[in-house]
C-alpha cells in the first residue's frame, strides 16, 4: 500500500528531522536509496524548486516526492505525515510552555536563547545574500574583484533597504515589486 | 469559527509568499501576526523559532502550530498549520504538473533574482527589529555574534549553537541570581 509506505516515511522524517527543511534532505536520499521512488537527479531539481517556489522548503520536498511517486494523494499523504508529529509535540510543549514560561528557569535560558535565534537569522539573511549580491562563481573564474560585485543587484539591494525602512508597506508587496523588476531589468 | 478562519487565512499568506524556508518568513510575521493581529508579541516569536529550531520538524510548521495552539487550542492549531502547508501543495503540485522545466525559464529566474534581493533586505530589517528584543547587554552581543560566525562559516549544527545558548543563558543567569 503506497499511500499508508508514504504516510509512516514522512511521519518519520517529521519526527527526526530536526533543524528545518534542509534537514529533511539526508533522510530523502535515503528513501531513495531503499525505494527508488526518485532518482538522484530528480532530488536534486527537487531542492532546487522547493527552494525556489514559495512554501516552507521541507514541505514542498515532500509534496514533491509525495506527487512523484503516487499523485496528487501521494503527495497530501507525504505532507500529513511530514506534518503530524510536528503539530503533536509543538501543542504538547506549547501547553506546558504557557505554564512554565514565567519560571525563573525558563526566563534564564531564553534569556540566552534570543540572542542565539536573532544570530541564527542573520546567518540565514547571510547565505542568501551571498548567492543574491555576490558574483562567486564569475569572480572564481576572472578572480578580479569587480566581478564579485553585482552592480544591478547592489544598487536594487540600496533601493529596497531604503524603501522596506520608510515605508512600513506589507513585506509582500516589496517581494512582488522585486520580482517584477528582475524581469524587466533581466536580474540574474 | 471566525477566529479559525483568519488564523488559516494569515498563515495561507505566510505560506505562499514565504522564499526560502523557515527564517524568510520572519519579516510577514512580525507584521501580521505580531503587528496587525497582536497575536503574539515579538519576544514571543523569538521564543517559538527557538523551540521550533530545537524540536523535530519544520520550523515554519513548529511556528504555525506554537501560535494557532496559543490562540485557539488545539484547532487553532491545526487550522494555522493547514492554512500554512497549503499553498505549497497547490503550487508544487502545479509545477509538477504543468511546467517540468520551470527553474530553466528565463523569466523566472530573473523574477527570483530580484524576488531574493526583497527577501536580503526584509530579513536584514526583521535582525535588525529582533535584535532590539533580544539582545539587552554584553552577553547577548557575544552569543549573537559567536552563533552568527559559527552557524555562517562552520557546519556545526543550530541544534548544539541552540542547546549550548540556553545552558549558558541559565548558567550566568542563575550565578547573578545567586550573587544577590
Amino acid at each position: 500500500m503506497i499511500y499508508l509506505k508514504l504516510l509512516l516515511e514522512f511521519f518519520k522524517i517529521g519526527l527526526f528531522a530536526v533543524g528545518g527543511g534542509l534537514a529533511t534532505i539526508p533522510f530523502l536520499q535515503e528513501l531513495i536509496d531503499k525505494y527508488g521512488w526518485v532518482t538522484p537527479q530528480e532530488l536534486v531539481n527537487m531542492i532546487a524548486i522547493s527552494e525556489s517556489t514559495p512554501g516552507p522548503i521541507g514541505i514542498n520536498m515532500a509534496t514533491y516526492v509525495g506527487f512523484e511517486t503516487a499523485g496528487i494523494l501521494g503527495s497530501i499523504v507525504a505532507t500529513v505525515g511530514l506534518v503530524t508529529p510536528s503539530v503533536i509535540i509543538i501543542v504538547i510543549i506549547a501547553h506546558y510552555f504557557m505554564r512554565f514560561a514565567e519560571q525563573p528557569i525558563v526566563q534564564a535560558g531564553f534569556y540566552g536563547l534570543r540572542p542565539a535565534v536573532t544570530g541564527l537569522i542573520g546567518a540565514a539573511g547571510f547565505e542568501v545574500a551571498k548567492v543574491s549580491l555576490f558574483k562567486l562563481q564569475k569572480y572564481m573564474a576572472t578572480k578580479k574583484i569587480l566581478d564579485l560585485l553585482d552592480i544591478k543587484s547592489l544598487i536594487l539591494f540600496g533601493i529596497l533597504m531604503y524603501a522596506t525602512n520608510k515605508f512600513k508597506w506589507h513585506p509582500i508587496i516589496f517581494l512582488i515589486a522585486a520580482g517584477v523588476i528582475g524581469i524587466i531589468f533581466k536580474f540574474g | 469559527m471566525k477566529e479559525l478562519w483568519e488564523l488559516f487565512i494569515v498563515f495561507f499568506r505566510i505560506g505562499a509568499f514565504t522564499f526560502g524556508g523557515g527564517y524568510a518568513m520572519l519579516p510577514i510575521i512580525q507584521k501580521e501576526i505580531v503587528d496587525d493581529k497582536k497575536w503574539a508579541t515579538n519576544e514571543e516569536v523569538i521564543d517559538y523559532y527557538a523551540i521550533g529550531q530545537c524540536t523535530p520538524g519544520i520550523i515554519a510548521v513548529n511556528t504555525a502550530t506554537f501560535i494557532g495552539y496559543k490562540n485557539k487550542g488545539i484547532l487553532g492549531a491545526i487550522f494555522a498549520t493547514v492554512g500554512m502547508v497549503f499553498p505549497s501543495l497547490v503550487i508544487i503540485i502545479a509545477i509538477a504538473n504543468f511546467f517540468m522545466h520551470f527553474q530553466d525559464n528565463p523569466i523566472v529566474q530573473h523574477a527570483f533574482a530580484g524576488v531574493r534581493l526583497a527577501v536580503v533586505a526584509l530579513v536584514v530589517n526583521a535582525v535588525v527589529r529582533m535584535w532590539k528584543t533580544s539582545v539587552k547587554d554584553i552577553v547577548g552581543i557575544i552569543i549573537f555574534g559567536l552563533t552568527f560566525l559559527i552557524i555562517a562559516f562552520t557546519k556545526i549544527s543550530p541544534v548544539i549553537v541552540i542547546i549550548l545558548s540556553a545552558v549558558l543563558g541559565i548558567v550566568l543567569n542563575l550565578k547573578k541570581a545567586t550573587e544577590r
